[in-house]
């Protein structure tokens, strides 16, 4: 025991002033340096986002006539409404982002980017898309609206991602 | 007898107002013209004396040149368009088209811009390949070949970032597909992606923030980056000639026996083994 502690005076005494100062220096400096990154880092994200709701008014139910597919271009969902009932797809190509398009000679989602082609349940028929077109979680309100959460995905052909009037 | 051009221009170079810039003073010498580059804060990043075979076309094409004259055209022609374009989602377009119809010369200047960054891109890259097959990228110049590719890396971010500015359909769906790409970095993509646009979509603070990239941090880079890059050369023996490199001449003093000064002065294979 002892020993140890005249083994650790003499380490300090190994340090001389000018390790000293040098060590403090940089010592601060690092924390300084840390501190900068992560308030550069903070400063970055912002903190408010001016950005539309994810939830999105879809309109009365009865403006989908039964086994269409209606794309709304400005919030980038489809409105489906088929003989289970109403449900909405992100119509955000999964695998760039570009905005697809229903193409009702085809019966099919296709993307103008890179050719991934959907089937009319988002499962994807062909192209560089990795996944399938996610289900949107849909639900009516008290007016009788059909609403649509962008930022909430639902199981396919889940029992409650249906809207059934 | 009249004074020619050339005396006129050294008499220039004698007043006083003259010498208190450039301090070589008048006349012309070897040490002059040596002063001339090594006391001028541009030209001292490059070598005092070039061999000529160095500046002949065939050694480099003039690639690198070609792509530094691109490169400060589009720093003339980009400022001038700063001073008609607004970074904000309302008016960016609509300041785009009047660049394009309504104000005088915009339309030379943004044309201008736009095909010297085209330029740009093809010249990074034809340079890349003159000096990959030459195998100028090879000892000493290692380091040099690195500061290279992240001068590439900024050429093409500095045109990725420009191609949102016009706020047009093209520029919105080409910089949504290409910051989808980011999010593909595993773990922190998504990361990525929020702090490049500044938001879940291209949209007002992208456009703020691909305007700041594309004027200020990106050409400041590049500056900071092609300066070691001309420096460099200097450091790393100039500018690459096949044949001006030791193992060439050597080879070549030895295949031609009449050449004797030549061998004197480099060796041959033969005095190399000797010497072991």
């Amino acid at each position: 025991m002892a020993e140890e502690t005249k083994d650790e005076i003499k380490k300090t005494e190994d340090v001389n002033r000018r390790q000293f100062f040098m060590r403090l220096g940089l010592g601060s400096l690092s924390i300084a340096a840390a501190g900068t990154a992560a308030f550069s880092y903070q400063f970055l994200e912002p903190n408010v986002l001016f950005e539309p709701s994810p939830v999105v008014n879809a309109g009365k139910p009865d403006r989908y006539p039964l086994d269409s597919v209606t794309l709304d271009v400005n919030t980038g969902i489809y409105i489906i409404h088929s003989q289970e009932g109403y449900f909405s797809l992100s119509a955000v190509c999964t695998h760039l982002g570009c905005l697809t398009v229903w193409k009702p000679e085809l019966g099919i989602i296709a993307c103008p980017c890179h050719g991934s082609k959907f089937d009319q349940s988002g499962k994807k028929i062909e192209g560089p898309a990795p996944r399938p077109l996610p289900w949107k979680r849909i639900w009516l309100n008290d007016d009788g609206d059909l609403l649509v959460d962008r930022s909430t995905d639902v199981p396919p052909l889940g029992r409650d991602s249906f809207v059934r009037v | 007898m009249a004074k020619t051009m050339d005396q006129y221009f050294d008499d220039l170079r004698g007043t006083r107002v003259w010498r208190s810039i450039f301090r070589s003073g008048t006349g012309s010498s070897t040490l002059k013209r040596a002063l001339a580059i090594q006391q001028n804060v541009f030209l001292h990043l490059f070598s005092t004396k070039v061999r000529a075979r160095m500046l002949s076309f065939s050694a480099t094409w003039y690639l690198g040149t070609l792509t530094l004259g691109t490169f400060l055209l589009l720093v003339a022609t980009g400022i001038p368009l700063m001073l008609y374009y607004h970074p904000s989602a309302p008016q960016a377009y609509a300041d785009t088209k009047d660049l394009q119809f309504v104000v005088s010369s915009g339309l030379f200047l943004r044309n201008l811009h736009r095909w010297s960054a085209h330029a740009m891109v093809f010249l990074v890259f034809a340079h890349m390949f003159k000096v990959f097959y030459r195998g100028a990228y090879r000892t000493p110049r290692e380091f040099n070949w690195v500061i290279g590719v992240v001068l590439l890396l900024i050429t093409l971010l500095l045109s990725y970032t420009g191609y949102l500015l016009p706020w047009d359909q093209l520029a919105y769906w080409a910089i949504t597909v290409g910051s989808n790409i980011a999010s593909a970095v595993p773990m922190i993509g998504d990361k990525i992606h929020f702090l490049l646009l500044g938001g879940n979509a291209v949209n007002a603070n992208a456009l703020l923030r691909f305007y700041v990239l594309h004027c200020m941090i990106l050409p400041l880079a590049a500056m900071f980056f092609v300066a070691i890059h001309f420096w460099r050369i200097r450091k790393d023996g100039g500018l690459y000639a096949h044949s001006s490199e030791p193992a060439v001449l050597r080879a070549n003093a030895a295949k031609s026996p009449t050449s004797r000064t030549e061998r004197e002065k480099w060796g041959t294979p033969a005095d190399a083994k000797e010497g072991q």
